[in-house]
């Protein structure tokens, strides 16, 4: 075990500029991603809080059971083996957590302290920004931080039709049938996504309110 | 003038079979504490949030300090009057201080100013500023919030403030102590108060006068007294138990069935009644001590006596 952990270390450490190229381009591939899907998913979600039944919700939730790397060779006919194939893929990946998370964020918010921010006189601006955007941002937070996690993860897939990333190593390992290759692509994914989620978690725990 | 006049207001919801409120026209006199009494699903409330237009009525006008309340746009009117509810509504993520400054900060009051009044309105409603302004609503038991939920509704200093069963939420003795609060509240800032509640003892302590409603219409509107001793039909009768001897006593002041001090009074141990208590109270001090005479007293000075039979003769 020790062995294989110092194969691949020394790996790692022969390979050196090609790692930290790969882990900029994994990290690139999530940020690029999530912001996409955080534009798109979360107006929608504020938008398909205000309706009475939860139609949009339940559609993404059923889309949800689609593997992504499905969406990614789905996605390779339009876009070629490309690095927009994989941010499509991952960028629809990242829709569910965020869409669902922010439509139950502001669908949740008690309809008391609506009425009562409407009797006091506050413009609809006014109660979005001051009132519910603030409540609901915990549980927004919470589906950004699942999202991350999942993208970080996913992120690897890329490397299946070239366009780099962590993933880089695992294929590598894969094809070369070599652990310790695959360990330098795997490793790091795990401890981004910790790290990344423990970061989110305490973030959301420093803005949760008491209710 | 009338702080609030309804004149023939009527509401019909969409694709509901009966009138939430039909036809409703009366005046609230400026100061006046007016309370909203009827089973649920009378209307009180419907006709309660048409004041502050968070309902729009069918048909009718609602006149505010004679002025047609749709003159002004909702937000503005909004602003000009205070509004509590029974699930109050704080803002959770809000400290105490910032839940109050809501509306001065609405119509644009400066920091100073709004620090001040926050500070007072604390005060008004007995939490001490230093100790509440910056805890948070969870930090709060129900009528301490409900507290916070009257000071925010008097902090943009409206002349009228709508309660909507502001204290049915909150234990029974807490109630009796929210509605002394609001009494005293109200002899000083002299607000004009439009109440909502189905609870009749609660309509009788609090009411100048009261609108007892059933099915969306206004079956009598008068005060407590009046409407105990002549109610207008069967259903009024016994809503607000008219029969109840002992109810009607307690809206009875001891002054007013009292006997001037005889003139070799002597106080030798009587027990003593304030005399603006009610005669229900006053009963209860006789029936407990089984005695036959009590001192009435305005402050620590003897002012007269009273007896059993006065309360009798008084009730005939």
């Amino acid at each position: 075990m020790l062995d294989l952990l110092h194969a691949t270390w020394l790996y790692a450490q022969s390979h050196a500029a090609e790692f930290w190229g790969a882990l900029a381009d994994h990290l690139l591939l999530v940020a690029v991603s999530l912001s996409i899907s955080m534009v798109i998913s979360i107006p929608i979600g504020i938008w398909s809080s205000r309706g009475q039944r939860t139609v949009v919700i339940d559609a993404f939730s059923t889309f949800r059971v689609v593997p992504s790397i499905a969406v990614l060779f789905l996605a390779i006919p339009f876009f070629g083996l490309s690095r927009t194939s994989a941010i499509i893929a991952l960028t629809l990946l990242a829709f569910p957590p965020i869409l669902i998370n922010t439509d139950a964020a502001y669908r949740t918010i008690s309809p008391a302290i609506r009425e009562a921010a409407v009797g006091m006189g506050m413009t609809a601006g006014q109660i979005w920004r001051r009132v519910e955007t603030p409540l609901a941002l915990p549980v927004m937070l919470a589906g950004i931080r699942t999202a991350t996690v999942e993208l970080v993860a996913s992120a690897t897939l890329a490397a299946f039709i070239g366009v780099g990333g962590l993933g880089l190593y695992v294929v590598r390992g894969f094809a070369l049938y070599d652990i310790s290759i695959l360990l330098v692509g795997a490793i790091p994914v795990a401890l981004l996504a910790l790290f990344i989620d423990l970061t989110l978690s305490g973030v959301q725990r420093h803005i949760q309110v008491s209710v | 003038m009338s702080a609030i006049r309804f004149e023939n207001v009527s509401k019909q919801f969409a694709n509901v079979g009966h009138t939430a409120v039909a036809d409703a026209t009366f005046a609230v006199a400026e100061g006046s504490f007016v309370v909203l009494l009827g089973p649920s699903g009378c209307g009180k409330t419907t006709l309660l949030k048409m004041v502050n237009r968070l309902i729009e009525p069918t048909s009718g006008v609602i006149y505010l300090d004679g002025q047609d309340s749709r003159a002004v746009d909702a937000t503005t009117l909004r602003r000009q009057i205070g509004y509590v509810i029974q699930q109050i509504g704080l803002f959770p993520h809000m400290t105490v201080a910032e839940n109050v400054a809501i509306v001065p900060d609405l119509l644009k009051w400066s920091k100073e100013d709004i620090a001040a009044r926050v500070d007072e309105m604390l005060a008004l409603v007995d939490l001490p500023p230093a100790q509440y302004r910056d805890r948070y609503p969870a930090q709060l038991s129900g009528g301490q919030q409900q507290r916070v939920g009257v000071a925010r509704a008097l902090a943009g200093d409206p002349k009228v403030i709508l309660m909507d069963e502001p204290f049915g939420a909150v234990d029974a003795i807490t109630r009796i102590g929210l509605q002394d609060a609001l009494l005293q509240l109200q002899r000083r800032l002299h607000k004009t108060i439009l109440f909502v509640t189905h609870d009749v003892e609660e309509a009788l302590r609090l009411a100048d006068k009261m609108v007892v409603m059933k099915d969306g219409r206004v079956h009598q509107y008068d005060t407590p007294f009046n409407i105990l001793k002549n109610p207008a039909n069967d259903f009024v009768r016994e809503l607000v138990g008219a029969d109840d001897m002992v109810r009607q006593l307690g809206l009875i002041r001891v002054e007013a069935a009292m006997q001037p001090l005889p003139p070799d009074f002597t106080h030798n141990g009587q027990p003593t009644i304030p005399q603006d208590s009610s005669l229900r109270q006053a009963l209860s001090l006789l029936l407990g001590d089984g005695v036959t005479t009590l001192v009435v007293t305005d402050g620590a000075e003897p002012v007269g006596v009273l007896t059993l039979r006065q309360i009798q003769r008084y009730r005939e």
